[in-house]
């Protein structure tokens, strides 16, 4: 059954829900089962309605459950075909399970998570709480600051993700309402190109090769999980950083846009440096160049690739820097945040003088000013100046009521 | 297998029913296919059982009802005739006999320690009642 192109302005006005939607069109993702929830709908109503309109040449399943969509996608990976979906929140969270399932049986999915706060309070607004959910769940993890990196890196994620050498699942995170819901002008890519960039899906140990059975979701026990465990920590530490570098490549050549697994702005010379993910990173890039102005050398640092985590990226952005604050947007409960600590963990054993202190910021969509990143530079360039860091390691910005600060 | 080192398996928790490649493996029953020593078809799970059914084929009309139902595959069934047990993975559930129409049924549930012979010539009489 042959399925109709579609014709794209060269810059079109997309909000970050419907550029991934065009992505997973322009992949021809054979299998999407998915449930919807707020705010990532959209994406996989999107592809609901290009396949109805001819666009796709795919199946749809709906599920009773994020659970079921997730355990849908692994059946149809494993099946052999190219596979992807969508969730946020609570959702994801129902999904985690089924996360950690897919990412041991080593099947390629591209998963966007439309990042939006966990319950309770019920909150439909973006943090980060469901993307630092799943950090551990072995999946490959993409974070895309707008809607022209929600799209790119949708193409990337299947790249990597269904190597042969690779065939782990990946997950394109972009926050939700100010990237999903937000339109800004997107650079397109053709139809052909998009796909030409993907590639044919190449099937592997699939289920519907009768020629060679193979039954996936085996059990072990304490005699082959460790084993089993060890080669994909492995395999992500080794060979999918390699890959990602060679994808984002491969990408600059076709696009001339350039993706980094650490994303620096401003940085060559920088005696302060915000590190955060998601929208925030455009924030921070304009606020630091206003503080450059001041007199102020700030910077700014942006993870693209959570996992695996670009350790060495992070110590090599960092470690000339005077005082970097480390922004996470996920309630920590009890620890300092997730950020803080992969941050320290990456410049604990080097020369760097880095002075670092941890900032608790917009929870349940709770908004990040440029007045808030004004205070924080300049509290940085004080630390910078006292040659320690003057204030307590771990803050909240943009709460009422008392100062909360701890550690 | 004992010594496989973490880099040696194949990536995935996936097994292969099959060393290479197989042909028209619905044509052929169990017994001739050439399993890999992956498959648990080649496995003996008899411990598991603590009941066991016991097949008495004076009574069997072969209406093949336990090999519709059996969920492990352990009714053995050829050109619709009722065979036997496939004791190494039969679990005991006892299915067979619940579903058996025959009066008295053709196969019954002993403890696993039961000799079958003694059964099999103890076997009750039909039961004129029902």
């Amino acid at each position: 059954m042959a399925f109709d192109k579609m014709e794209l302005r060269d810059i079109e006005v997309w909000d970050g829900n419907f550029a991934a939607a065009q992505a997973l069109r322009q992949a021809q993702v054979d299998v999407v089962a998915a449930y919807p929830i707020t705010p990532s709908t959209p994406i996989v109503e999107g592809y609901a309605k290009f396949k109805s309109d001819n666009y796709v040449e795919g199946e749809f399943v709906m599920v009773e459950s994020e659970h079921a969509a997730m355990s849908g996608c692994i059946g149809a990976a494993a099946a052999g075909g190219r596979v992807a979906t969508a969730t946020s929140s609570q959702g994801f969270a129902l999904m985690v399970e089924t996360l950690y399932q897919a990412a041991g049986m080593r099947l390629p999915i591209v998963l966007n998570v439309v990042n939006r706060a966990l319950a309770a309070p019920l909150n439909v607004n973006g943090d980060h709480s469901d993307m630092y959910l799943g950090r551990d769940s072995g999946w490959i993890q993409f974070d895309a600051y707008c809607p022209q990196e929600a799209y790119d890196l949708n193409f990337i994620a299947f790249k990597v993700s269904e190597d042969h050498d690779v065939r782990i699942p990946a997950v394109v995170n972009q926050d939700g309402f100010m990237t999903s819901h937000t339109a800004q002008g997107v650079h397109t890519l053709t139809d052909d190109d998009a796909y030409g960039f993907v590639g044919t899906y190449k099937p592997m140990n699939d289920m519907l090769d009768f020629e060679h059975p193979v039954t996936h979701g085996v059990q072990t026990e304490e005699d082959w999980h460790f084993e089993h465990k060890a080669r994909q920590h492995n395999d992500m530490m080794t060979i999918v950083p390699g890959k990602i570098e060679e994808a984002f490549a491969a990408f600059e050549k076709l696009t001339g846009r350039k993706y980094n697994k650490v994303e620096c702005y401003d940085m060559d010379d920088a005696d302060v440096a915000v590190v955060c993910m998601g929208t925030s990173v455009e924030t921070a890039r304009e606020v630091a160049k206003e503080m450059r102005e001041e007199g102020i050398k700030a910077g700014v640092v942006g993870i693209r690739v959570l996992r695996p985590f670009p350790f060495f990226e992070i110590a090599k952005a960092l470690k000339d820097v005077k005082a970097v604050a480390a922004l996470d947007r996920s309630a920590p409960g009890g620890a300092a945040g997730m950020l803080f600590n992969e941050i320290a963990g990456s410049l604990f054993n080097t020369d760097s003088k880095m002075l670092l202190s941890g900032y608790i910021y917009g929870l349940g969509g709770r908004d990040l000013t440029k007045a808030h990143l004004v205070d924080l530079y300049k509290e940085l360039q004080a630390n910078a100046d006292a040659g320690k860091v003057l204030t307590k390691q771990q803050q909240f910005i943009g709460v009422r009521g008392p100062k909360l600060a701890y550690l | 297998m004992a010594n496989t080192g973490w880099d040696e398996f194949e990536i995935g928790a996936m097994l292969r029913s099959f060393d290479g490649k197989i042909d028209d493996i619905a044509g052929t029953l169990q017994e001739d296919r050439a399993y890999s020593p992956n498959n648990s078809f080649v496995a003996s799970v008899a411990d598991w059982r603590i009941e066991k059914p016991v097949f008495n084929k004076d009574f069997c009309i072969d209406c093949q009802f336990c090999w519709i139902y059996c969920p492990d595959i352990s009714i053995i069934s050829r050109d619709k005739k009722m065979i036997g047990i496939d004791m190494d993975h039969c679990k005991g559930c006892g299915i067979c006999v619940e579903v058996c129409p025959t009066n008295p049924k053709s196969l019954l549930m002993f403890p696993e320690q039961a000799d079958e012979e003694t059964e099999l010539a103890n076997w009750p009489a039909k039961d004129e009642e029902n």
